[in-house]
């Protein structure tokens, strides 16, 4: 017999936040995946709203290519409102 | 991949630990780094799960309402530390049923703590006070440990945590101010677990094979003796607070170290119930092995169930 697949937990801790990725849980469909994540991950009020993915469908970037993705925003610092130099006179900018 | 181009995969690895930057699951790792964190993370995701045995004996027997929903809590609460350390370990490339495979099996350990039976409901204030104590010594420091995942479920386990300290220490507090038996429960209790939850932060630093590799990887932060000392150091206050008596006779205080000390620990029993010869070990394995093997035909009938469903919707679909 096949295992319980693996499912990423996220869980808004109140109104106004983000979801955000707190861990991971076995689970055999997605409705006992979401009442497995309320009994561990929201049992001191952490939560408001929970999403369950299964993990399988997540697709991660490779942190070996880290360079080539995420290194040329490192040389372009005019989206930085601080590579504008101003004078100090002008106010509320 | 040659030898060379490991070599300097090494080099920037070990410079990322040293410059405290976490490793995460998808980055290049020595395979030692990953062999040890397997052992380690599921080592502790073992005595999590073992350790609900010996409290789950007084479930039923707590003497009051207050009581038992506070020890089924704390109960739960190591099912999800459980839950997160094996997630943690699973992102090292391990699935669940091997971890559980060596569990069963013998092959992987679990804190020696637990093989040691609970006598008297004094004993759940003893854990709590004692051997979550212990654990939380043992904890703090690994929230800062290499291993991001490992680092973030310890965050967690230890905030949760030090409800069960407060919670066993309560116990014994109220015990040691009861009637004369409810306190000679309690120093009863003490008595039995106060060497093997000084045993349970390890052996000593020269018996300790793995502390020097551990230590560079920051997957240990303290060294097992510093950390008995750091617990032998806060727990005494404690007993002497309630009136209990810590069980050794060559307990002293240091004026000019600062530090209490204490008798050499009878090691032989610690190596003898890590090897499988405690008074509870077998009566431990078999709980997990039949719960395991028991549960089987509930997995398989809700994976039959999950798929049933998901053919009923494509159906629909269609």
């Amino acid at each position: 017999m096949k295992n319980w697949p693996l499912w990423e937990v996220f869980i808004r801790s109140k109104n106004g936040l983000e979801h955000r990725h707190c861990g991971s849980l076995h689970a055999s469909d997605a409705t006992m995946a979401l009442e497995n994540a309320r009994d561990v991950y929201t049992r001191r009020m952490e939560g408001v709203s929970i999403w369950v993915v299964p993990s399988s469908q997540i697709t991660a970037s490779n942190p070996e290519l880290n360079g080539e993705t995420f290194e040329p925003a490192m040389d372009k610092a005019y989206r930085h409102p601080t590579f504008y130099e101003l004078p100090d006179e002008l106010k509320h900018m | 991949m040659s030898e060379k181009e490991i070599k300097s995969l090494e080099e920037i690895f070990e410079a990322k630990i040293a410059r405290d930057e976490k490793i995460e699951p998808k980055d290049w790792m020595p395979e030692k780094y990953r062999q040890t964190h397997i052992r380690q993370i599921s080592q502790h995701a073992h005595s999590e799960i073992v350790g609900m045995l010996p409290e789950g004996n007084w479930i039923t027997r707590a003497p009051s309402l207050k009581r038992k929903v506070a020890l089924l809590a704390k109960i739960q609460d190591e099912a999800g530390h459980g839950l997160y350390l094996y997630s943690a370990c699973e992102t090292l490339g391990v699935s669940r049923d091997e971890l559980y495979e060596q569990l069963h099996s013998g092959k992987a350990k679990y804190s020696s703590i637990f093989n040691y039976p609970t006598l008297t409901w004094a004993d759940m204030g003893a854990i709590g006070w004692l051997v979550d104590g212990a654990a939380i010594i043992n904890q703090v420091p690994l929230c800062a440990t290499s291993y991001g995942p490992y680092a973030r479920a310890m965050v967690r386990v230890c905030k949760e945590e030090s409800f069960h300290q407060r919670q066993g220490f309560q116990i014994m507090m109220t015990l040691a101010e009861g009637t004369p038996e409810q306190k000679e429960m309690a120093q009863d209790a003490l008595n039995r677990w106060w060497f093997p939850a000084l045993m349970m932060l390890g052996p000593t630093d020269d018996a300790s094979v793995h502390t020097e590799q551990s230590m560079k990887w920051k997957l240990k932060r303290k060294t097992n003796d510093e950390l008995r000392q750091q617990f032998v150091d806060q727990t005494v206050p404690q007993a002497e607070m309630i009136g209990l008596t810590i069980p050794d006779p060559n307990l002293k205080w240091n004026p000019e170290t600062k530090h209490y000390e204490f008798s050499e620990l009878d090691w032989e029993e610690f190596w003898q119930v890590v090897k499988g010869h405690g008074p509870c070990n077998k009566m431990r394995l078999d709980a997990r092995r039949n719960a395991w093997n028991n549960g089987e035909w509930v997995r398989n009938a809700a994976m039959a169930y999950a798929e049933k469903q998901e053919n009923k919707e494509v159906k629909q679909a269609i």
